[in-house]
């Protein structure tokens, strides 16, 4: 075992080498002036700041080699404080390096773990504190202590109940319903099938009363994506086929996995592609996901249209958009 | 009055009414070991004061409300566009408040470079061993900083809600929503209802600006007080022991250059926010569900949970009616809830598999725990394989690759390159302690080659010096535990198996290259 064998002798703490500050005057002088030339640089730069601060316009650009152009204003104050703090930095490490003693000391360390009469000590008054209090003999007095604290925590959590109210069906509902008009988005106009062409993307929301009144919960889950192909392109089951209109179909645009637009969509392989997380689903055949962290589809919007050729939701979503939770399928 | 006298009596005044003297007496003599690597800690520390003081200036006027307004700033593209009184405030503090995107460039570098170093810190404490016994508590501390931190830095980047932090908050409520059982009234409590609804930038604001810097502070103070109580580690050399600690006095020496380093921390936060835009959220606009921007990616801290969860397969299960997303649970909360808790307690792991319960206060060189360096290696290989998959846009998009690949690439990765990186180091730990036993018994090659009357050339060695040849043995080689299935009267041990395993990683951990001892030096030179 090399643990019994004799280990190499520790030669001890190497002896201690002057600098030339501290035998040399001269250099001790000149380290001097570098320390204060550093803090004098420092000086400048907080200059820098308060001119650029109150003497240059917030909208003057200036070219640099390199950084191109830069908003001048910006660029002084932020040189300026840089310059200031860095200085004052380095000068006072120059200073402790040069000038102050730079002998090391050896101080010793102290264990830890008190000596065995104060354990004891320790241990005894403990034992008194909690025999004289009588909180080892009076149970009852433990118990109910016990169920009083337990107790009383609860009330935070009572009171943070109100952080919001429990879910209800909203979660689970959009405001697509049948017959709700598709609109353009933006400009909320109503949209013919004749408005999109074949190849083409389009995003849409439901038709408000009042535009106005869509705020960002409702975008949050209406977000629609309309996507035109040549019918013959589809690979759909007969009631997915049902419900496209002249090969125009609609999904959500809420990506199923964490919620994000699927904005991104590839016109020459017709997949819908999430920026986020890269699930990546097939237009063709009802937005299946062949790619990606996604589990499910994105969900189709039964469309159709009415009597004056505009585009309409013949039916709500028959499923919750957006990320998957507990009781979705509920 | 000289200045002398003048300190003299206000040291006296707080003398009397506290009694100081006696304490700061000591301390102020108290020794601190030096070292480019103590440094990283107090990048973290400072970082923090400059997250404090640019923090406090941007809250004289960011206005954290999801309230609608219409934008009449400064900024001409987004005239008239509407947007959140968050939105808005965070482009005036850009455009109309002097020094403003000055200070919120610093707030963001410097929680950048927070988090760096925190991270830096870790590694340096990880692989010297400085969380060994009495400082286990410390670490498990750091550990809840960095935790705290990682969420601090999220909730920071959510506030100015534009279209990228809005998307980081879509994405926090997906996790939320997928625990399973309370998930949806978790989502609905944080943010009063469906998402993303308007209380949600409020409550995160006041988390962010007072509970958790609240948190930072008492933490920081006490992971210092102990550092302070305990003593700082320091690296093996002569004269240094576990029962001393060699280094410069607090006053002047450290305190000079601790203070100036803050200084110059500063200093080069200031310049990069100066010369390098960060989160231009102007060119983002406002968050709206609908919305994205490709190549979106979080700040580097979370990158490597956004590759994990990008990697994640898409399997959800349901029963009963009711929905797991594991493709969001066990990327999102379960591998990293296994990974901190995993880091939290490595120490007690360490010590029950070496049976060592003694104090250290002298650092290991890495190669000489090898078993822990390539335990290092193989997490920080584990986080560089889901980082990358964090990135597989970008880079998919700059090294003209296919993102499949790249996601393909990580996720077979993940699995085979950890283990394989503990492989390699271990084996490389192996080798440099057998590079310092050449050293130490045959010296150093001098580069000078001498021919021999005989012809031969052979290379001159020289022996190194009595520090270094210290330095490089001064090491403990513990043996492995000895843990028989039966005691010494032939009874079976209680808990057979977890012995068996304590024994087999405690043998693992054991393996070294016998250091060179005075005996073995002896023998060499009655050659």
């Amino acid at each position: 075992m090399s643990s019994q064998l004799e280990p190499i002798k520790d030669p001890g703490l190497p002896a201690h080498v002057h600098r030339k500050t501290d035998t040399d005057p001269k250099a001790a002088d000149r380290a001097e002036r570098q320390v204060a030339a550093m803090f004098g640089i420092s000086a400048l730069g907080t200059v820098l700041l308060i001119i650029s601060y109150i003497f240059v316009p917030d909208d003057l650009f200036i070219f640099i080699p390199i950084m191109g152009s830069q908003n001048a204003h910006q660029l002084g104050l932020g040189l300026g404080m840089a310059i200031a703090l860095f200085f004052i930095g380095l000068g006072a490490i120059h200073w402790a390096k040069t000038l102050m003693p730079d002998q090391e000391v050896v101080m010793q360390r102290h264990e830890f773990r008190s000596p065995e009469e104060d354990r004891k000590a320790f241990v005894d008054t403990v034992k008194e504190g909690v025999s004289s209090s009588g909180l080892g003999r009076r149970s009852l007095i433990k118990r109910s202590l016990g169920a009083a604290l337990g107790l009383s925590a609860l009330s935070p959590i009572l009171l943070l109940r109100d952080l919001g109210p429990l879910p209800g069906p909203e979660q689970k509902m959009t405001n697509w319903k049948s017959g709700t008009y598709l609109v353009t988005d933006p400009g909320d106009r109503r949209i013919k099938a004749s408005d999109l062409e074949v190849g083409s993307v389009a995003q849409v929301m439901p038709e408000f009363a009042d535009p106005k009144d869509r705020h960002l919960d409702d975008i949050a889950k209406d977000a629609l994506l309309l996507i035109r192909l040549r019918p013959a392109e589809f690979n759909l089951e007969p009631d997915r086929l049902a419900m496209t209109h002249e090969g125009i179909i609609a999904f959500s645009k809420i990506c199923s996995h964490m919620g994000c637009a699927v904005a991104l969509y590839e016109q020459t392989t017709k997949h819908l592609l999430c920026p986020c997380h890269q699930s990546t689903f097939d237009v063709t055949r009802a937005a299946k996901v062949i790619f990606g962290p996604a589990a499910r589809p994105l969900p189709q919007l039964d469309i159709t249209v009415d009597d004056e050729g505009y585009l309409i939701a013949r039916k709500p979503f028959s499923e919750p958009v957006g990320p998957s939770f507990w009781g979705r399928e509920k | 009055m000289t200045v002398e006298a003048k300190l003299g009596q206000v040291a006296n005044y707080v003398d009397e009414r506290t009694g100081a003297a006696a304490f700061l007496k000591k301390s102020l003599r108290k020794v601190f070991p030096d070292h480019w690597s103590f440094l990283l800690g107090e990048v973290a520390l400072y970082s923090f004061i400059i997250l404090l003081l640019s923090g406090t200036f941007l809250t004289f006027w960011f206005d954290p409300s999801m309230r609608e307004v219409v934008y009449e700033g400064a900024y001409q593209p987004l005239e008239g566009v509407k947007m959140s009184a968050a939105y808005a405030s965070a482009l005036d503090i850009s455009f109309e408040v002097r020094g403003g995107l000055l200070m919120r460039q610093i707030h963001h570098w410097a929680a950048l470079i927070f988090m760096a170093a925190i991270v830096a810190h870790l590694l340096r404490v990880f692989f010297t061993g400085a969380f060994r016994k009495p400082r286990e508590g410390n670490w498990i501390i750091g550990v809840g900083l960095l935790t705290l931190g990682i969420v601090e830095g999220f909730l920071g980047y959510s506030l100015p809600d534009d279209l990228l932090s809005g998307t980081g908050i879509r994405i926090a409520e997906a996790i939320i929503q997928a625990i399973p059982v309370v998930g949806s009234y978790l989502s609905y409590f944080a943010f009063g209802g469906v998402f993303p609804g308007e209380l949600f930038i409020p409550r995160i604001y006041i988390v962010h600006v007072l509970l958790l810097p609240g948190a930072f502070l008492a933490l920081i103070t006490v992971h210092l007080m102990l550092v302070w109580y305990q003593k700082h580690t320091q690296y093996p050399g002569p004269g240094r022991t576990e029962k001393n600690v060699v280094g410069y006095p607090l006053m002047p020496m450290y305190m000079a250059k601790a203070g100036g380093f803050f200084f110059i921390v500063f200093g080069v936060t200031a310049f990069l926010a100066a010369v390098a835009s960060i989160n231009p959220i102007w060119l983002y606009g406002p968050y709206t569900p609908a919305q994205i921007s490709a190549g979106s990616q979080p700040d580097w801290y979370m990158g490597w949970l956004d590759g994990l969860v990008r990697m994640a397969p898409p399997i959800e299960t349901y029963f009963f009616g009711y929905t797991v997303s594991w493709n969001i649970l066990i990327p999102g909360l379960i591998i990293p809830g296994i990974l901190f808790t995993g880091m939290a307690l490595y120490p007690f792991i360490e010590s029950w598999i070496t049976g060592d319960k003694r104090e250290h206060h002298l650092l290991d060189r890495p190669r000489n725990a090898p078993n822990r360096t390539a335990l290092g290696a193989m997490s920080l290989t584990f986080m560089m394989v889901t980082l990358i998959n964090g990135g597989n846009d970008l880079i998919a998009t700059h090294f003209d690759l296919s993102i499949n690949q790249i996601m393909w690439g990580t996720r077979f990765g993940v699995f085979i390159l950890p283990p394989l990186a503990f492989i390699i180091t271990k084996r490389l730990c192996l080798s440099l302690q057998r590079a310092d036993r050449e050293l130490v018994l045959h010296g150093r090659e001098t580069g000078r080659l001498l021919r021999m009357p005989s012809g031969e050339f052979v290379e001159v060695h020289e022996p190194i010096s009595p520090e270094k040849a210290f330095i490089l043995t001064s090491h403990e080689q513990l043996p492995a535990l000895e843990l028989p299935a039966v005691d010494a009267r032939g009874v079976k041990r209680a808990g057979a198996l977890k012995n068996k395993l304590r024994a087999r990683l405690s043998n693992a951990n054991a393996v070294a290259i016998p250091k060179v001892s005075t005996e073995d030096l002896k023998e060499i030179e009655s050659h």
